[in-house]
């Protein structure tokens, strides 16, 4: 993606890439953003990027749990073995 | 001339770089996991293990998207450092509002790796990446767990 050198940032340029960042929030966050402004899409925005850091943190905790059962024998290892072969 | 169905434009080298990325996360979590479970004993703490799969999480994701963007270099920086991993609530020092920053800029700079470096234009393109990057890796997360669980 090229990127314009220049000092002086259009005001497309800025809304296009904050109608960008509205089409990555998931469908349930989208649907009261349709006639928001640009101050609201930020702020939908840093929610959505803190609840993706909050899920990372929950997996981490269950993926941490998962593991403590698991031993280098169990069918669980040969998944995760065979996946890295693949 | 055969037609092919590719399309061109930056939007389609951005997604083939995604599926490139998508592997290359896999496996590098993959093969962190695999070797987190090889070196917890049953003495080691839950929580240092959760710390070590959070790292890997974040770090995978770095190491996905190279060098190639601002956030990712920030990251491997802050791996490599071996730095806590920590998304500040309150404003640090380094993140110092720059000229035409709303309220919520300066929240997204807390937000998004190398934030406080950036200026308002590149924090946007960046956190698009960012996000795009996040929302792969979650995935990739639930992923695994589902085939662990399973």
């Amino acid at each position: 993606m090229s990127s314009r050198r220049s000092s002086r940032i259009t005001d497309e340029e800025i809304s296009e890439l904050i109608s960008k960042l509205q089409s990555l929030l998931p469908e349930s966050r989208r649907r009261s953003m349709s006639r928001a402004s640009a101050a609201k899409l930020l702020k939908e925005t840093c929610s959505y990027i803190k609840s993706l850091h909050r899920e990372v943190d929950d997996l981490s905790d269950r993926l941490s749990d998962l593991m403590s059962s698991m031993d280098s024998g169990s069918p669980q290892a040969d998944i995760i073995r065979s996946i890295l072969r693949s | 001339m055969e037609s092919k169905s590719y399309t061109t434009g930056s939007r389609d080298n951005a997604n083939r770089n995604l599926e490139g990325s998508k592997t290359l996360m896999a496996s590098h979590f993959l093969r962190a996991l695999f070797r987190i479970q090889q070196t917890s004993t049953t003495r080691s703490s839950f929580a240092g293990r959760r710390r070590r799969i959070r790292r890997a999480a974040y770090a995978s994701m770095a190491y996905s998207a190279g060098t190639r963007r601002a956030w990712s270099r920030a990251l491997l920086r802050k791996l490599r450092s071996r730095a806590r991993l920590r998304f500040p609530r309150r404003l640090s020092r380094a993140a110092r509002p720059q000229r035409g920053d709303t309220d919520q800029a300066q929240v997204l700079r807390k937000l998004v790796p190398g934030g406080p470096g950036m200026d308002y234009c590149k924090l946007l393109e960046e956190t698009a990446d960012y996000i795009r990057c996040l929302t792969t890796q979650v995935r990739l997360m639930q992923t695994v767990m589902d085939s662990i669980s399973s």
